[in-house]
């Protein structure tokens, strides 16, 4: 079968379906054209399916986000020494508190991987109990965060102070930031969940907010590493 | 969770999958040990981390070193055990995108903190009482107390 008779075939839209083949060389495949899958997102298999065009979508935006956070870190790592004669890391920082934070945040990550296990097995009270730990450990985390920098600002070191704490300031609560749209997002899942069910938007929506809570634990791990752990030592 | 329509059984593999999605055969149970193990591997780097930051009885230029590599560990405990990537065809997309942003961000990061580094020590404005340097070739920059030879430039 030629590849002209192929497509002759095929566009009358006529009852005999006729694949239109799009790799007339049969590149990678077998000369008779066997062997070419049929699986979507791949030759004739047609486009991918939504959901997967809606994860690598923002698993792409989830990226770009991660390399804007290292152009922080990168600021933070140069303007380190920057102190202008004030606080340094070491002065400042309250480790044990910052493990507490990183325990804290990690917990809520799990939680959030079992709330996509109860998503998927379809159960809600298990998704709703595993959503509600997952909130509860996130703000407890803002909270501290939030109490840090009150701390800091109480003690005369705001971000103004220098340009190391403004640095630290920018990297940590960008991350904090993000954190707290999280939250929001989070309790915006529950709700829609709770009001129209397990619909395929609703759990391509719930889906990309794992991704995104994920994402913000590997940025925090970035965060203790670079800004608390090595900050102090310096 | 690809719905293939009475497709051949071996096209799942062939198919993709999303970022961070379980494969569909997964149960509840089974996808909960990938998450309890993965706990467990980060909350043990980050005892690690922390115990190295505190530590005294490490070599003090081994710290950050141990630090990062424990650092880049974790990372790779979440995004395997947690977001599921894997080296499957099905994760190819997934893994080159996250290998491109890999490469930004060290190039971003490396880059700065590489060329700040030297821009520190090269360029360094002539501080009293610190590092002299001379302003011109073989002209001290302050008069020298006593010099043995009596020869212009310090070097």
């Amino acid at each position: 079968m030629s590849d002209s008779a192929a497509i002759s075939g095929g566009l009358p839209g006529g009852a005999g379906v006729v694949p239109i083949r799009r790799d007339p060389h049969h590149v990678g495949h077998h000369a008779a054209g066997e062997g070419e899958t049929r699986a979507p997102g791949r030759g004739i298999g047609g486009p991918a399916p939504k959901r997967i065009v809606v994860a690598y979508g923002f698993w792409i935006f989830l990226l770009s986000d991660i390399v804007m956070f290292s152009a922080f870190f990168a600021a933070f790592a140069v303007l380190r020494g920057g102190t202008a004669g004030g606080p340094t890391g070491a002065e400042l920082f309250d480790i044990t508190n910052v493990a507490i934070e990183t325990v804290l945040l990690l917990v809520s990550s799990f939680a959030c991987g079992v709330a996509t296990l109860a998503l998927n097995a379809r159960r809600p009270l298990v998704f709703q109990a595993a959503m509600a730990v997952t909130f509860l450990f996130g703000a407890g985390f803002l909270a501290l965060e939030l109490r840090e920098f009150a701390d800091l600002i109480a003690r005369d070191a705001g971000p103004s102070r220098s340009a190391f704490l403004s640095a630290f300031f920018t990297v940590v609560g960008c991350h904090g930031l993000h954190v707290t749209a999280g939250l929001l997002w989070l309790l915006t899942m529950m709700a829609q969940v709770f009001a129209k069910g397990f619909r395929p938007d609703i759990l391509r929506r719930v889906m990309c907010f794992s991704l995104f809570w994920h994402a913000l634990d590997i940025v925090w791990v970035a965060v203790f590493t670079v800004v608390y752990l090595m900050g102090s030592a310096a | 969770m690809s719905h293939t329509q009475g497709s051949a059984p071996d096209d799942r593999a062939h198919a993709d999958i999303a970022p961070g999605d379980e494969y569909a055969h997964e149960e509840f149970g089974t996808g909960l040990r990938s998450y309890v193990i993965g706990l467990a591997l980060a909350l043990l780097l980050t005892a690690a981390s922390f115990w190295v930051a505190q530590t005294r009885i490490m070599w003090a230029p081994a710290i950050p070193v141990a630090l990062l590599t424990f650092a880049i560990a974790q990372m790779g405990v979440h995004l395997v055990f947690f977001l599921h990537l894997t080296s499957g065809p099905d994760n190819t997309n997934n893994i080159m995108a996250l290998a491109f942003g890999v490469l930004i961000v060290f190039l971003l990061f490396g880059g700065s903190v590489w060329i700040m580094h030297h821009m520190n020590t090269n360029m360094m404005a002539p501080i009293e009482g610190g590092v002299q340097m001379p302003l011109q070739k073989g002209v001290p920059l302050q008069p020298q107390p006593a010099m043995p030879h009596g020869g212009g430039g310090h070097h």
